[in-house]
């Protein structure tokens, strides 16, 4: 890239700096890229692990290895670490590495503080997890933390889960803050908004999603706090106070946090299945209000997660409509991607099995969502191994696999070098096989009537544990997979091309620059306004 | 290949829904209500399950018949106007579909007029009480599944998890009504069959409602983590025909005299040790220990502790009150004067408590008194 | 100004991790000290002053480097409008963080107050609580041998008494004190810094004065009003909501009193303000947040 800037620190041209010092004080959107990534890989290893844990006590009725009240903590923290430790910071990685590529932008807009929001992230989960080895053991109350067994009954160490959210909340809202103004202030000359990469739509109103609510998150555990240690009765009858306040509070954040983790991974999905299908995506405009709808109609249907708290009955036939509501924007969204591969040229690379796979697998969690948010049904359903499976169809198979999708897609592109092919396919069919296996019969034993988390069940629900066991098992092996295969593309991959997709062709402004990308790829943003040419 | 899959996917999905239906679909209900319910869940099923074939299978021939071929360029449209206008009024269709039934459940499933029969539900930590408002009757119905059934040292019943001590007995025939709340923390009352679950709020009350036509005994289990015992909390509600409740409802009056009674009478250390020693079994051990060793830091010792060896009125004011803010739950309500008496005696002279020497028992006359001087 | 044309990105910078380093003593500071409350042989509030220190030393490295990096002219237009953005949307952040608060006011006062007290949807609930009626401001609790209750509340007295009432003083001092920052805004946009200097002075005082009236309110309603923390919903709220306020107030303060020391020796131009500007906002920002809790706290 031409047009040098005048700098204060020579190392600013010639790439990073040495030695470990270099990813501590890193302001270079690639390196806290990269660090987000891999944080949020090992706390994948970690919550894996710990679904590892409740996945052996369940394999058969009985107390199996561990006592009910560590499975508490296990299942609390395994809930903790997935949400706030993996599938987010994944995201923010994939956001810091790809946004200012698909802008045209030279970094982040707030470096430092990019750097910062990266590095409280370690510390929040450092103290979470530490909480294990002090007296009364780590939180055990679920990881929506329900008032007041997470207040007047919880273990001394409440007070530290309590800061180590607030320090989460901080580095979420810190890193929205950065994403916002980037892509806002940061475009290439003639990148309108109606002309970004879906990917950067949806982080833009991700971002805003989480501006809007890890505040009112931060507020749920303020008042927690007080109650706890400073007599006030938010949370207590006897005082005035309702314990069910606290799931308004909770929920009002917790709703808008399901789509913060598949928001971007709609925008993930979109790209991969444009390049694989060589043709443009279908209907991006309709894409992109469906996204804002989605996110819109989030701050109106928290109580789903309540319907069996008693709520007066409007509020009950309120809730209930609003969800199901969202099913269209939603709709409209798979039917897109459907459209865009139908008449295409595709090919099965592996990206794009697991982009199929999302598609596949987050319209059935989708549809399991639907039956919940009937109110009437969901008496049945809420707290069983039903809603288990929802939330893992839409997580797993979707979060997740749109998050490893992207690592297959872009890595070529961070690295300069391809995965192995071979090894990228036998994972995904692995994984797809084992996702299934693991979390299809828990629809089965929840409706059923299986309660979650519970560390011993009856005898009815043997069978389908056991398979589920099995299944998790098998999937957790097929990360290692995945693993090995990143880690050897980094050190013997082949070299790869600066489109590195056949498809890729005119889908970015990322495709146009070298593999791996230079460690400042844009110095001047790209004028958009002149034609380009592919390089 | 993909589409191979998805041939492969879809069958083994749709199979296992046929297979075993019992083991793998909700109740069926045993209520008005529950039917009712069961029937929505049926219909939203099947509209779910028929836009999941539809899409999954679209998708399955798209992959199949647009997969790269030699020569075949891809096509290169990219919105149109007409086909997204249809497909959101379609879904929108659905929805309409779907929301006037459980509308009308759901107005059903809210009919709060008041029961022949009002039982004011509370759940502790880990048990449920049940009172019957009319007749004044209360008792606690806790887990009966013994401990070597959960550590895998004895074979496990028909029943595992799900059999209680003292059923809740309710009438056929009679609309009973139900108030739930907690004493402790949330828990949640369920009973898949008469499709009720509604927390258990502390300080707040809902209701909930049914109707048992025919006799039988219906199984449930608490459904909002509550602590680490939450999994053992069931409940076993028992219908019976009117002249049977009638009698339950007499005998539980009876009993409840009857124990006045053997609070006067005179104990002597055995008979309070053996009481004493299943009273604790039943009610202490979760947390206390069998051996009386607590879990530390959460749950204190009671062999060795100073309480315990040394200031009777303290502990039978902790058993009375219970500890504020912490676990330990006054049993006034849940036991008798009797049983309380000999659970003290028990933890006073087991675990090598008993280094005073002196046999010192509590007397259930001295728990009648505490409570006497309260009022 | 700006004479970059580039955006300006700068190296590596061990600011943050130092920040990062002093929330985490934060952190575990501020979980033993308030674990350890009562305790006292503990030693952990040092470490929570001194992640205190840590945090402050490191803010104000952070600010004097950018504010050296900004008169060395390296930030450009478009890095200006980021600081805007960031910002507007940081202030957001705040907004939403104060209506968790008031939803929970809210939801307190039409739903579960009225519930306890028997009426409403849920008033069967009132079974639980034999004796107990609704009303707001909450005098006495459900269980006032718990939550004692307040003997007197903070509401809004007959209109010929208002000038007793010192809500009403420190609405007229926050209220005016945004006001006179936009006038201090202005004179510096017309270069005038006598009367910027002056009005910063009178905002600044005017800050002052409501944080000393609400700590007289806060005196008052302990040691004379029998309103606490711990009497009940009422005072629940009452504190929280005023606390948090108070707690951003004198944020606000502090910031605009270095902004005013930072004028005084010479700092900002007609056109690069933005440290002052972003003050500024902050100010009208908790202005706005205490208008609306002198309507839901003290008014209705
Ligand atoms: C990524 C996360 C994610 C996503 C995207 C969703 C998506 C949805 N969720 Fe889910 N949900 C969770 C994560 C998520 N959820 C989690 C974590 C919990 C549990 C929390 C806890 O208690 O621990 C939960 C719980 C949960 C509940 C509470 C259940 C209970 O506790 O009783 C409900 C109830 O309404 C619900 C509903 C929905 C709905 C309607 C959608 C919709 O957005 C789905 C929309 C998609 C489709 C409908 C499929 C595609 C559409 C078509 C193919 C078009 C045609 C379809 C129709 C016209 C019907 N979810
Ligand atoms: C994005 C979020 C996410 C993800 C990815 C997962 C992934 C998994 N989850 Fe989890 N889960 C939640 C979010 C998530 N979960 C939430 C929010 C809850 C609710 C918590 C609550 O109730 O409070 C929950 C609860 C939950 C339960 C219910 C517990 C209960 O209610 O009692 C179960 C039970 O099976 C479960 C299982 C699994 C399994 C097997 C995986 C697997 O996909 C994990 C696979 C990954 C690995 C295994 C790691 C990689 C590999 C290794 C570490 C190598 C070693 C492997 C072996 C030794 C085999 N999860
Ligand atoms: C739900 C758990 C739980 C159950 C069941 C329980 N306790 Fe406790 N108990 C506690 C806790 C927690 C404390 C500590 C209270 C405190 O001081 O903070 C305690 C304290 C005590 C103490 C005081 C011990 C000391 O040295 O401080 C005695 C005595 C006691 N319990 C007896 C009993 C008896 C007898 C039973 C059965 C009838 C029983 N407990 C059932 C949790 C329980
Ligand atoms: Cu009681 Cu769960
Ligand atoms: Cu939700």
């Amino acid at each position: 890239m031409s047009a040098v800037i005048e700098s204060h620190h020579d190392d600013h041209h010639h790439g990073p700096a040495k030695g470990f010092s270099r990813w501590l004080y890193t302001t270079n959107h690639k390196d806290i890229g990269s660090l987000y990534l891999w944080f949020s890989f090992i706390m994948l290893f970690v919550g894996g692990a710990m679904a590892m844990v409740i996945r052996a006590e369940l394999f058969e009725p009985g107390s199996q290895i561990v006592s009910p009240e560590f499975y508490n903590q296990m299942v609390t923290n395994h809930g903790l670490i997935m949400v706030f430790g993996v599938i987010m910071p994944a995201f923010v990685g994939l956001a810091n590495w790809m946004i200012p590529m698909q802008i045209g932008a030279p970094d982040m807009a707030l470096p430092r503080l990019n750097n910062l929001s990266f590095w409280i992230l370690p510390a929040a989960f450092g103290v979470l997890l530490s909480t294990f080895l002090m007296e009364g053991g780590a939180p055990n109350f679920g990881w929506t933390f329900y008032a007041p067994l997470s207040t007047e009954y919880a273990p001394p160490t409440v007070t530290f889960f309590i800061f180590s959210v607030h320090i989460m909340g901080a580095s979420s809202i810190m890193g929205s803050i950065n994403i916002i103004t980037t892509i806002l202030n940061m475009r290439a000359p003639g990148m309108t908004l109606m002309k970004m990469p879906l990917f950067v739509w949806s982080w833009l109103i991700t971002a805003y999603l989480l501006i809007a609510v890890m505040p009112v998150l931060a507020g749920a555990v303020t008042m927690m706090l007080m109650d706890i240690h400073f007599g006030t009765s938010f949370f207590n009858a006897a005082g005035g106070g309702d314990p069910v306040l606290f799931q308004h509070v909770f929920w009002f954040f917790g709703h808008p946090e399901v789509y913060i983790m598949i928001l971007p991974a709609f925008g993930i999905i979109s790209h991969i299945i444009e390049t694989f299908s060589r043709k443009p995506i279908f209907g991006y405009s309709s894409m992109v209000y469906a996204i804002a709808s989605i996110a819109l109609l989030s701050f109106v249907v928290w109580a789903h997660h309540m319907f069996t708290v008693g709520m007066p009955i409007a509020g009950e036939l309120f809730f209930m409509y609003s969800t199901m509501l969202i099913a269209i924007p939603t709709g409209v969204k798979v039917f897109n991607w459907l459209s865009t591969m139908f008449r295409g040229s595709l090919t099965f690379e592996t990206p794009m099995l697991f982009a199929i796979a999302f598609v596949a697998l987050f319209t059935i969690g989708g549809l399991s969502g639907l039956m919940l948010a009937i109110a009437p049904a969901d008496f049945q359903y809420h707290d069983t191994y039903f809603v288990v499976a929802h939330f893992h169809y839409v997580l797993v198979p979707g979060a997740l696999f749109s998050i490893v999708a992207a690592v297959y897609y872009w890595l070529p592109k961070w690295t300069g070098y391809m995965y192995d092919e071979v090894l990228g396919k036998t994972h995904f069919w692995l994984s797809f096989i084992s996702v299934n296996l693991t979390f299809f019969p828990m629809h089965f034993v929840g409706l059923a009537g299986m309660p979650r988390r519970i560390p011993d069940y009856a005898m009815q629900f043997a069978d389908y544990n056991m398979i589920v066991s099995v299944g998790a098992f098998l999937f957790g092996l097929s990360q290692l997979l995945f693993l090995f295969n990143v880690l050897k593309c980094v050190y013997y991959g082949k070299s790869a091309t600066a489109e590195v997709w056949e498809g890729a062709k005119g889908k970015g402004l990322e495709w146009t620059v070298d593999s791996p990308a230079p460690y400042h790829t844009f110095e001047t943003s790209p004028d958009l306004t002149k034609p380009q040419t592919n390089s | 290949m993909i589409f191979r899959t998805f041939l492969f996917a879809l069958p083994f999905m749709s199979l296992s829904v046929f297979a075993g239906w019992d083991d793998i679909n909700m109740s069926p209900g045993a209520t008005a209500l529950g039917q009712e319910i069961f029937g929505l869940h049926m219909t939203i099923f099947w509209i779910c399950f028929a836009i999941g074939v539809a899409v999954l299978g679209a998708m399955a021939f798209i992959l199949f018949r647009y997969r790269k071929k030699e020569g075949v360029e891809a096509a290169k449209f990219d919105d149109s106007t007409f086909l997204e206008f249809t497909w959101t009024i379609l879904f929108a269709l659905i929805l309409i579909g779907m929301s006037i039934p459980a509308t009308i459940t759901m107005i059903r499933a809210y009919d709060d007029t008041e029961g022949d029969i009002n039982i004011l539900i509370t759940g502790h930590q880990w048990k449920w009480q049940y009172e019957y408002i009319e007749d004044e009757v209360s008792f606690f119905s806790n887990l009966s599944t013994s401990l070597d059934e959960r550590n895998n040292l004895a074979p496990k019943g028909e029943n595992y998890l799900l059999e209680v001590d003292e059923h809740l007995v309710i009438p056929t025939g009679a609309r009973i009504r139900f108030l739930i709340t907690a004493n402790d923390v949330i828990h949640s009352w369920w009973v898949p069959d008469f499709a009720i679950k509604q927390d258990a709020i502390p300080g707040f009350v809902n209701t909930g409602w049914t109707q048992v036509n025919e006799p039988g005994i219906f199984r449930g289990q608490c459904t909002e983590l509550c602590g680490q015992y939450h999994g053992y909390m069931p409940i076993v509600v028992e219908a019976v025909s009117p002249e049977e409740y009638k009698e339950f409802i007499i005998q539980k009056k009876e009993a409840k005299l009857q124990q006045a009674a053997l609070t006067e009478k005179l104990w002597t250390a055995e008979e309070l040790m053996a009481m004493g020693e299943g009273v604790y079994q039943k009610n202490c051990v979760a947390c206390h220990q069998v051996n009386g060793e607590g879990l530390a830091p959460v749950f204190p010792a009671l062999a060795g502790s100073d309480i315990v060896m040394n200031d009777k009125a303290r502990q039978i004011e902790i058993l009375m009150e219970g500890v504020q803010g912490a676990a330990m739950q006054s049993y006034a309500e849940q036991l008798t004067e009797v049983e309380i008496a000999a659970v003290i005696t028990y933890t006073k002279r087991s675990w090598g408590n008993d280094v005073n020497g002196n046999g010192e028992i509590v007397a259930p006359k001295e728990i009648l008194d505490y409570k006497t001087n309260k009022l | 100004m700006s004479s970059e044309s580039s955006y300006y990105v700068p190296a590596s910078s061990r600011l943050p991790i130092f920040m990062a380093l002093s929330l985490l003593l934060f952190v575990y500071g501020a979980g033993y000290t308030i674990n350890d409350l009562g305790k006292e042989d503990s030693y952990s509030h040092w470490i929570l002053i001194s992640s205190f220190l840590m945090m402050w030393g490191t803010m104000f490295f952070w600010f004097s480097e950018v504010i050296k990096e900004n008169d060395s002219g390296m930030y450009s237009d478009q890095l200006n409008t980021s600081f805007v953005h960031g910002m507007s949307w940081f202030i957001f952040s705040e907004v939403m963080f104060f209506f968790a608060f008031f939803l929970a006011l809210g939801y307190v006062r039409i739903f579960a107050v009225p519930w306890l007290g028997g009426e409403g949807e849920k008033g069967i609930t009132n079974i639980l609580w034999p004796g107990f009626e609704a009303s707001w401001p909450l005098m006495e609790t459900p269980d006032n041998e718990r939550f004692p209750g307040a003997h007197h509340n903070m509401s809004i007295p007959h209109i010929s008494k208002i000038h007793t009432w010192l809500p009403f003083w420190n609405t007229l001092c926050l209220v005016t004190s945004s006001g006179t920052i936009a006038l201090a805004e202005a004179a510096l946009k017309k270069d005038n810094r006598k009367a910027f200097k002056l009005w910063m002075v009178v905002t600044l005082t005017l800050g002052y004065i409501f944080v000393v009236l609400q700590s007289v309110e806060y005196y008052e309603a302990y040691a004379h009003m029998g309103l606490t923390l711990g009497a009940g919903i009422y005072g629940t709220t009452f504190f929280l909501m005023t606390g948090f306020h108070g707690f951003h107030v004198c944020l606000g303060a502090i910031i605009l009193t270095i902004m005013t020391i930072r004028g005084f020796r010479g700092a900002f131009s007609e056109h690069d303000h933005f440290g002052l500007a972003a003050g500024s906002w902050y100010w009208h920002f908790v202005d706005v947040v205490w208008i609306l809790l002198v309507l839901v706290v003290y008014v209705f």
